[in-house]
Order: structure tokens, then sequence, then C-alpha cells
């Protein structure tokens, strides 16, 4: 384990029923580091970041931060420890106004009032504050849940396709908010299907398949690698 | 001042008033009753999701808990009606595993629980415990006035409750939960803790109101206090009135329930035929209770 790692997860393993979606990944992360998650449809990179935000429980390997275990916590111990995600489907709490949505996370992490306007402010929400959730477009949500995230001051941010639905102008606007973020020293993974949109974040990517790792380097090596086209373009 | 205060106070008055120049007693104290009953149905379903069929149970275990303290332990009324939500409180603990189903598995097996304490309750092989079929008397503390003022104080409890939980941290939490309840865990709230929290809660509101109906009443079978019409009325009331709320549960129980007095004991078939219909109407036109097309005016309710 590298010494200097915020997150290390080893040989994590999920099934559902028989079914492996996730089979021994491993992976580390620095703080304010920002790692690309990529890999083609169902080959388990939801499901990584549900294991390790707690949303399912692995069934072996091991997940800690800053060393200490943290793989049979539940989700808000988690939280409290500085992990944090938001989802490919946004998950918002629909009846209640943005603001509120944030209030919510607000006083459960003893941020403050001026920590809600800060973060409505931070991802172009302030103009939306008493609107429903529900009335917002997939984009207005989907910063809804990165707000969410941020005001419990979270070290590790995981991200899950933040960029599908999202036009230029917001995906530009979406690649600031996130490097801003990995500025001020959290550390991101990023799942992400825009290969042109995590090229401005990260030149470090881990490729998956069938639950496993294929591959780890840089985007421009993924993009020459044999068994990257494979399973990209291969069947 | 938080928001809803000044209404809990204006309906408790109500009920302080009210038997001065309205003579039909037990009218007032059953219509208050629900109230409380429908109000701790809002503290679970408005707040959390979860609805429970089985509530009424909450309300014989209360009722129950009540009469045996006094019968058995020898208690003076009030430490009684302690008694009897503790009873209440202590059949939610028991049953707390329950909140890990969802929707209609949860509702029909807090249905079947309380059809369990009830046939434990009523089985004759505990009468000398529980009296069994033959129902329990109370007749030698009973007082009309004192258990109506009890469930006046229930009742200021009651709202009490539902204006904290509009005002509070741990109300935004448990709506926070009914609406996503893993996002929830991600906003750092402990879904399990606060689920239990309104759990026992809502079973300690049913089980006062039983503690007081048990009071008042004196002498009943256990059948009555274990009804299902109890559970169902009181979530009709909730529901028409609107979730979520401090109004829509009082203003759905007086509504419905003077309905029902009115018209659905002296002709049962037409009050069900009204009844059937608001239901249907509610569900298709008003799913968020009858307050909400107050909402929807833009006047403020609480
Ligand atoms: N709760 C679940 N129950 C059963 N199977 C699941 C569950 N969650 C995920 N799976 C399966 O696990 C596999 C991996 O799913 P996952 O969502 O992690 O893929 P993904 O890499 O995020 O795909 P996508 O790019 O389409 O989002 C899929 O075959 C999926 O059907
Ligand atoms: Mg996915």
């Amino acid at each position: 384990m590298c010494p200097s790692a915020l997150l290390s997860v080893e040989r994590l393993s999920k099934r559902f029923g028989a079914f492996a979606a996730l089979d021994g990944l491993s992976l580390e992360l620095a703080p304010g580091e920002i790692l690309g998650l990529v890999g083609p449809n169902g080959s388990g990179k939801t499901t990584a970041i549900n294991v390790i935000s707690g949303v399912y429980t692995a069934d072996s390997g091991t997940i800690r931060l800053e060393g200490r275990p943290v793989g049979n916590l539940p989700i808000h111990r988690r939280t409290r420890l500085g992990i944090n995600r938001t989802f490919q489907v946004p998950k918002p709490f629909k009846a209640l106004t943005v603001a509120e949505n944030l209030e919510v996370a607000a006083v459960h992490s003893n941020a403050g009032r001026e920590d809600i306007a800060r973060h409505l402010d931070l991802l172009d929400l302030s103009p939306l504050a008493d609107r429903q959730a529900l009335t917002l477009n997939s984009a207005q949500q989907k910063r809804l849940d990165l707000a969410r995230a941020m005001i419990t001051r979270p070290r590790l941010l995981l991200v899950d396709e933040l960029g599908a639905g999202l036009n230029p102008a917001e995906l530009t606007r979406m690649a600031q908010m996130l490097q801003e973020i990995a500025r001020s020293g959290v550390a991101l993974l990023v799942v992400e299907h825009l290969l042109g949109f995590l090229r401005v974040l990260t030149s470090r990517v881990v490729v998956m398949d069938a639950g496993r790792e294929i591959f780890e380097g840089s985007l421009e090596a993924a993009a020459k690698d044999s068994r990257v086209i494979d399973v990209f373009f291969g069947h | 001042m938080p928001r809803g205060v000044w209404f809990s106070v204006g309906v408790v008055l109500l009920f302080v008033v009210l038997p001065f120049v309205y003579g039909n007693h037990d009218l007032l104290f059953s219509m208050m009753m629900y109230l409380v009953l429908a109000q701790g149905i809002n503290v679970l379903f408005g707040f959390t999701g979860y609805l429970p069929f089985g509530y009424v149970g909450f309300f014989g275990a209360g009722a129950y808990g009540m009469s045996l303290a006094i019968l058995l332990l020898h208690f003076p009324p009030f430490a009684a009606l302690i008694a009897g939500a503790a009873a209440a409180v202590l059949v939610a603990l028991v049953l707390a595993p329950l909140l890990r189903l969802s929707g209609a598995y949860f509702a029909i097996a807090s249905l079947a629980a309380s059809e369990v304490l009830y046939y434990v309750i009523s089985n004759p092989h505990l009468t000398s415990i529980t009296q069994g079929p033959y129902g329990i008397n109370l007749a030698a503390v009973y007082d009309s006035s004192a258990s109506y003022a009890v469930m006046v104080a229930v009742l200021a409890l009651a709202l009490g409750m539902v204006v904290y939980l509009r005002n509070s941290r741990t109300g935004l939490a448990l709506q926070a939960i009914r609406e996503e309840p893993v996002s929830a865990g991600f906003a750092g709230v402990n879904v399990v803790r606060e689920r239990t929290r309104a759990w026992l809660m809502s079973a300690a509101l049913a089980g006062l109101a039983g503690g007081a109906y048990a009071w008042h009443v004196s002498v009943f079978y256990p059948k009555p206090v274990f009804d299902l019409n109890i559970s169902v009325f009181a979530i009709v009331f909730t529901l028409f009135g609107g979730v979520a709320t401090l109004s829509g549960p009082v203003v759905g129980t007086l509504l419905l329930y003077g309905l029902y007095n009115w018209i659905g004991i002296s002709q049962p078939q037409y009050f069900q035929l009204v009844f059937g219909v608001v239901i249907v109407a509610l569900v298709l036109f008003l799913p968020n209770g009858l307050v909400s097309l107050l909402r929807r005016v833009g006047a403020n309710v609480p």
C-alpha cells in the first residue's frame, strides 16, 4: 500500500447472485488526485462506487481511507469520515426545495447557513434555491447531487457519469468545478463515458472490464492498448 | 414562534371550550382520539413514508398497558397512562426490524403483527393476566372528565410533536429519508436511527391515545381496541387532509369523522358510499390531500 494514498482498495469483489460485478478490483488514490474510471457498459464502474461509498457491502476485499478499514461502516459513517458521491441517475430529495436539500446535509455535517449559500453559488444553483428539486432538469439535479456531497466537506468524491446529458458549455463549466474541487485537496474518482471530458480533467485512468482492471496508465496509452481496444471495439 | 403553534393552540382550546357548549362529550372525545391517531400516522407516514396498517396494535397495547398497570400493579391512572405508552413503545421496539421491509410488505407485516398481539391478549389461557376475551373493567377508576382532560393533553402533545418535526432538523432529516434514503445517508443522516425514532414516537402517541381511551370507556373487550377500522380511519383521515403538514390530518379528521357521525351511524350504507367516493376522488385528483388545494391557491397553511 502506498503511504500517501487517501483511498486504497484491494481485491474488491461483489457478486449479484452468480454474476460477479466486481472481480478483484484494486485502486489507489492520493489527496487532490483525479483518477478516471472507464469501461464498457456493465463493466462494474457504478458497482465500484456503490461498494466504496457503502451502498453495497463487498463480498471480499478491503477498502481503506488513510489506512483505516471502512468497508463495514454504514453510509452515514463513511460520509462523516469524508467519503461522498454523486449518482448516475441523480437522487435529490424531490419534494424538498434546492436549499432544503442542502440544509439536510449541512445540519448533519455541522456546516452553517453560510455554507449553504456558498455551495448554492459554487454550483450555479442560487437562482433555483426555492424551487422544488423535482422541477429541476437533469443537469441541474446533477449539480444538486454534487452540491449536497460537497457541503459535507468530503476528502474523497466519487462521481458517476456527471458529463452525460450536458451540453458543451455545461461540460466545460462542470470540468472547471471538478478541477477546483480537486485543487482544494479532494481526491476524485471520475467514472465517465465521455473521454473528451475526462481528458480535460486527468491523464490517469483505470480501464475496467467484467469487474476487473485491465489497464492503468495515461488516456493516450490506453487508446493504444490492445486489450482496451479489444473490449471497447472488439465485440 | 415556530410555524403552527397558534394553529395547535387553537385546536386544543377548541376541545377545552366545546364541552361547555356541546353535550355529546363522547363524540368530542373520539374526535380527539382520531386527531391524535391521525397525527401519529402523519409522524410515521408523512415523515418517513411507512404506512402502518397495523397501527391500531399500538393503540390496543396502550389500552391494555394502561388497564393492566391499574388492575395488576395498582398504578394510579396517570402513571398507568405512562405505562400504556411504554407498552406501545415496547411493542414498537420489538417490531422495529419490520422497518427493513419496504412498501406493501411493511404495511402487511405491521397488520399481521397487530393481529398477533390481539390473539395473544384475547387468548383465554391468559385470562388470569389479560382477562382474555372477557375484556377489561376499570369501573373503579372511571372518571369521565379527568380522562377527557388527559386526552386534551395527549392531543396537545401530538400537535406539538408535529410542530417540532415541521420545524426541526429531525423532521427535515425524516423527510429526506422518505424521499431518498440512500441520499439521506450521504447527507450524513443516520437513517436507521431516525426512522426508528419516528416509529417509536408514533407508537407512543397511539399508546397514549389507547390508554386515555381505556380510562374514558372503562369497560371494553379486546376486539374494539384492536379493530382494523381504527387504523384505516386514521390513515384515510390523514391522507385526505394531507400528510407531512400539521393542519392536513386535523382538517381530514374533523371533516371525515364529522361526516361519519352525521350520516355514518344512522345510515351506514350511504356513509360507505360517500366514504368510498371520497377516497377514490382523493387518490385521483388530490394525491397530496385537501390542504394541498389551499397551497395551490397560495394560502400559507401550517
Ligand atoms: N443491484 C444489482 N442487482 C443485480 N445486478 C446488478 C446490480 N447492480 C449492478 N448489477 C449488474 O452488475 C453489472 C455491473 O453494473 P454497473 O452498474 O456497475 O456497470 P457500469 O460499469 O456502471 O455500467 P454503465 O456504464 O452502463 O453505467 C451489470 O451487469 C449490472 O446488471
Ligand atoms: Mg454505471
